[in-house]
């Protein structure tokens, strides 16, 4: 079985924590629907991987989980994000920034702009 | 912070066999749910809509086992399945995984045995605080072949000036007479110098110990008492200190009581019993006068300054010794080579036993080994059984770490509960194991099984588990499939690889077993050597027991002061042994002429001085000397060779005389004949001795060493305190003690009758130390024998049935039963000759390692060496023997059936 890439893992529980901060309390679909839309095609992975990532999420207390019922009115898991989670999510939100920055201006320069 | 939170999580979850796999499986389903309605919003056909939602999820079963990897600990899930179905193959196959329990528990308990003599004695032999800073100082004349010759007070006062130690103290070793009591006992004392308590840095659980700087010359009459006898004789009384007892009939006051742990330092088992100390300058009487080049007799001890180790302080002591070399040239004369040597402390307490223990600690190393061999050997036959389900669980996509994993965990777990087995039997068994242990051991009493010895049992059961499972598995897993799975219904015949990896085994283990035997058969030897040596005197029937007239501290008190006052004791005490039942004779001498029954060192040597040359006492060379009565000789059976021995008119006022032995003549009146030779003991003698006559050399001494040159004394002409009386006759051993006690306490009240013991006994005593590691390494080299029978046994069976459809053809195509058992024997004698070369070849590795435990018989000896490889490979023919009957057995009808 082969694992996602670390990079990939990691965007993908920044990508859930921000789709939960946004949206508020959301089910596994909904979740993956937000991700979906907001990422295109660019970002093709098998939805089902969502769910042990949720679960991990949930044993590490940076999302809480409980049931509700869903828009067809039947029993759904909703997440929602915890204090800690929040916490997380803005440490990262700036890490991720400050990398981006880092790697915009290492892209920008040009070969005149050393010599 | 997270990672621990959620492994806690996970762990939580595994121990509560949680699963979540119910919820996922709701989540899932109304994923799917929802995604199928959004698809049929999109326009599609309700099966497409739904095909679609589910192509999109993934493969359920591949998320449901990562959600499920996340959720527990996956490492830990696998090893409790690997667990489980190990419990279930033992299950299946009892027998074996007993064999192989029993083999672990076997190995692993006899190393953890030994291994806590070895904690205790050689690992932790000193129980006092900062152990490192202690050491012993040791005085030798080289040049004049004195070692360890005994330290001078003025030596003793610059140690303690030099700064080179926190505190130096010197101190003596005996008995001495407690009187006033029910009873005289006889207590191991020791007089110490006072900063004794302070160099081992135990404090006292009543009272104080001494005043480090007490600068009394003599005893400064305090007494330290040990908790034993503070509760033997005198109830645990608390209001003790300050009270008075009368030892050597010397009044002294208690100060201090020892705590029940504390065990004193010492050489030997009886020393580091001590229950009494007392204070002492050594530098007033009954010590003589101090003088620079007068050597007492006496142990140092000290303890270095924090941080200072034993090379630097070394070296400022050869300065120190150099130094007082150039100041007093007249007493460290060149030739005498005077110098000064720190040893660790624990190094002079286990000297002598570490080599025995390293040797036990071998063997049975060496046997633990034999058993992984052979638990290794059972392990390949088995995987020969389990081949088909190996395959299977391989072609059903099982991983060959997996596979590693599984089939290590389970010898992990043979070996573990070996460990276990062994481990409780050891608990168990210990009371009856620790009187095997020989007294002279140091810190008999302190062998326990603590932490450190079962972290060390835990830690050889999963090295061994380990050792005997890595193997096997990785060649287990290694099958060619197809051919495993395509012999249906038919005996596999096991792979190439495997076969040889079993001969291999076999071959190795037959190697260490001759090796384990060669080491016991020498030891054997030696042991057989040294008992049936001509003795020189005749133990048989000799009883000794030990008295001790007291030593007051004023001369002018001694009752017993000159040699004539003791001779009326010594004859009255004699006269009235010889009136008791079974008594043929009876004789007096001091312990040095205890037979077999004394420590033994340079410091009870006395310097030689024969007449016509003109030497001091430092250049001297040194003698062992005894006291004894005229009917010691013919009493012990010794034989005079040339002139007399004592008389009665041998006495105090008469000229003295001295027997000699041969070796003494040999020694120091070469070539000539010493009757009427004249010496002296020490230059400061006046008188001189004539030497009277020449007895046989005997094994008084040592049992090993037959030549040490002796001079005995007349007991009436010099005095002597510790006395040993022997009777010899028909005795009854349980009486003899109290009728002769009663005997000497009829002439003098005051005198204790201690350890009373029949020659024979001491004699049997001072080969404990090596009748010990003797039976304990046959034993284990016994053990090793079995083990390696065991393992071939195994595997020409194996062979046999791996190759009974060959012997089937052979048979069917004619060939003789004969040939087909010689075959099989052959193949048995090829891995037991190929063992045996390459056993010997490590034997002679081992045998010279342990030349110095040898008496009598040479690392080389052909004769144990032919012996003991005659003896495995006999054992080894027939342990193959029996397979082999059963292959000329085989109906060819029946093995070709099976095709």
């Amino acid at each position: 079985m082969k694992e996602k890439p670390d990079v990939l893992q990691g965007t993908l529980a920044l990508m859930v924590l921000k789709t939960l901060d946004v949206l508020g309390s959301q089910h596994g679909y909904g979740i993956a629907r937000r991700i979906e839309q907001i990422s295109g095609d660019l970002l093709d992975v098998n939805q089902g991987t969502l769910y042990p990532l949720l679960l991990k999420l949930e044993q590490e207390g940076s999302i809480a989980s409980q049931w509700g019922a869903s828009e067809n009115n039947r029993r759904a898991r909703f997440y929602r994000l915890t204090p800690a989670g929040l916490r997380q999510l803005q440490a990262e939100t700036h890490d991720w920034e400050q990398t981006a920055a880092i790697i915009a201006r290492f892209f920008s320069v040009k070969a005149e702009d050393l010599a | 912070m997270k990672v621990l939170k959620r492994f806690f999580v996970r762990l939580a979850n595994l121990a509560s066999g949680r699963r979540a796999d119910d919820r996922l499986h709701e989540e899932l389903a109304e994923h799917i749910a929802l995604q199928t309605k959004e698809n049929l919003r999109a326009g599609m056909s309700a099966s497409e809509a739904r095909r679609r939602a589910v192509l999109k999820l993934g493969a359920a079963e591949v998320i449901r086992e990562h959600h499920h990897a996340e959720q527990s600990l996956p490492f830990f899930e696998n090893l409790f399945l690997d667990l489980r179905f190990a419990l279930r193959m033992f299950a299946k196959s009892p027998g074996f995984a007993a064999i192989a329990i029993a083999t672990m528990a076997l190995g692993v308990g006899a190393t953890t045995a030994i291994y806590s003599v070895v904690d205790a004695t050689l690992l932790h032999p000193l129980p006092y605080p900062q152990p490192e800073q202690l050491v012993r100082l040791v005085d030798d004349l080289p040049g004049i072949d004195a070692r360890d010759a005994g330290i001078s007070i003025p030596e003793l006062q610059d140690l303690q000036r030099s700064g080179i130690f926190q505190y130096v103290s010197i101190y003596g070793f005996g008995s001495v007479n407690l009187t006033g009591c029910a009873q005289p006992a006889r207590i191991i004392f020791k007089p110490v110098t006072p900063s004794y308590f302070a160099i081992l840095g135990v404090a006292p659980q009543l009272g104080r110990t001494f005043d480090p700087h007490d600068p009394t010359l003599g005893f400064n009459l305090e007494v330290v008492i040990s908790d034993g006898l503070w509760k033997r004789a005198f109830g645990a009384d608390t209001q003790i200190l300050g009270k008075t007892l009368r030892l050597d009939n010397d009044a002294y006051h208690v100060v201090g009581v020892m705590p029940a742990g504390f065990r004193d330092q010492g050489r030997t088992a009886e020393e580091r019993n001590t229950e009494l100390w007392a204070g002492t300058g050594f530098a007033a009487a009954p010590a003589p006068d101090p003088a620079r080049n007068l050597r007492l007799r006496l142990e140092t001890i000290a303890r270095l300054s924090p941080g200072q180790s034993i090379a630097a302080a070394q070296s400022h002591l050869d300065a120190l010794v150099a130094s007082l070399k150039k100041q007093y040239p007249a007493d460290y004369p060149e030739q005498s080579a005077w110098t000064v040597r720190i040893e660790p402390l624990s190094e002079s307490l286990v000297g002598n036993v570490r080599q025995s223990l390293m040797l036990l600690l071998g063997a049975v190393g060496l046997v633990l080994l034999i058993g992984c061999v052979n638990v290794a050997n059972l392990l390949l036959a088995r995987a020969t059984a389990r081949a088909r389900e190996i395959a299977v669980r391989q072609a059903l996509g099982a991983g060959r770490t997996r596979l590693v994993r599984q089939l290590l965990t389970e010898s992990l777990l043979l070996s573990l509960l070996g460990g276990i087995v062994g481990v409780s039997i050891l608990l168990g068994t210990r009371k009856f194991l620790l009187p095997l242990v020989p007294e002279s051991l140091p810190r008999l009493n302190d062998i326990s099984i603590n932490w450190g010895v079962l972290a060390f049992a835990l830690l050889v059961s999963l090295a061994a588990g380990i050792i005997f499972g890595l193997a096997p598995a990785w060649l287990t897993s290694r099958l060619d499939l197809t051919g495993t799975l395509r012999q249906e219904g038919r005996g596999s015949t096991g792979s190439p690889q495997r076969t040889r990896a079993r001969r291999a085994l076999v071959v190795g283990e037959l190697a260490l077993s001759l090796m384990l035997m060669i080491a016991a058969g020498l030891l054997l030897r030696s042991f057989w050597e040294l008992f049936r040596v001509q003795l020189g005197f005749h133990p048989e029937h000799v009883m000794a027991m030990q008295t001790w007239l007291p030593v007051p501290n004023d001369p002018k008190t001694d009752i017993y002061g000159t040699a004539s006052k003791e001779a009326t004791l010594l004859r009255e005490i004699l006269r009235r042994g010889r009136t008791l039942p079974g008594v043929e004779g009876a004789a007096i001498g001091d312990m040095a002429a205890f037979p077999l029954g004394h420590g033994r060192d340079d410091r009870n040597r006395i310097p030689l001085i024969r007449e016509g040359q003109v030497v001091p006492d430092n250049r001297a060379p040194l003698i062992d000397t005894a006291i004894v009565s005229p009917e010691y000789f013919h009493l012990l059976g010794m034989t005079l060779l040339r002139g007399r021995i004592f008389n009665l008119e041998d006495i105090e006022s008469t000229p003295t005389v001295a027997v000699i032995n041969e070796a003494a003549a040999r020694t120091f009146w070469p070539n000539q004949d010493p009757l009427g030779k004249h010496f002296k003991l020490r230059s400061t003698n006046k008188d001189w001795t004539t030497i009277a006559g020449v007895i046989a050399d005997a094994r008084t001494e040592s049992l090993a060493d037959p030549g040490i040159p002796q001079i005995y004394m007349s007991i009436y002409q010099r005095r002597a305190k510790d006395l040993a009386i022997f009777l010899r006759g028909q005795l009854n051993p349980a009486a003899i003690p109290a009728q002769v006690r009663e005997q000497v306490q009829a002439v003098d009240a005051e005198l204790p009758v201690f350890a009373a013991r029949t020659l024979d006994d001491v004699l049997s005593n001072s080969l404990s130390a090596r009748r010990f590691s003797m039976e304990m390494v046959a034993l284990f080299a016994g053990t090793a024998l079995l083990l390696a029978a065991l393992g071939i046994y195994g595997t020409i069976s194996c062979l046999v049935s791996e190759q009974t459809h060959e012997i089937g053809v052979r048979l069917a195509l004619g060939a003789q039963r004969a040939k087909i058992l010689e075959m099989i024997l052959r193949q048995g004698l090829g891995l037991a000759l190929t063992g045996a070369a390459l056993g010997l070849a490590g034997a002679l590795v081992v045998s010279h390692l342990m030349a110095a435990v040898l008496f009598g018989v040479s690392p080389t000896d052909i004769a144990t060496f032919a012996a003991v490889t005659v003896v495995l490979t006999s054992v080894a023919l027939a342990a193959s023997y029996i397979p082999a009957r059963r292959a000329m057995r085989v109906d060819p009808l029946t093995a070709l059936r099976y095709e």
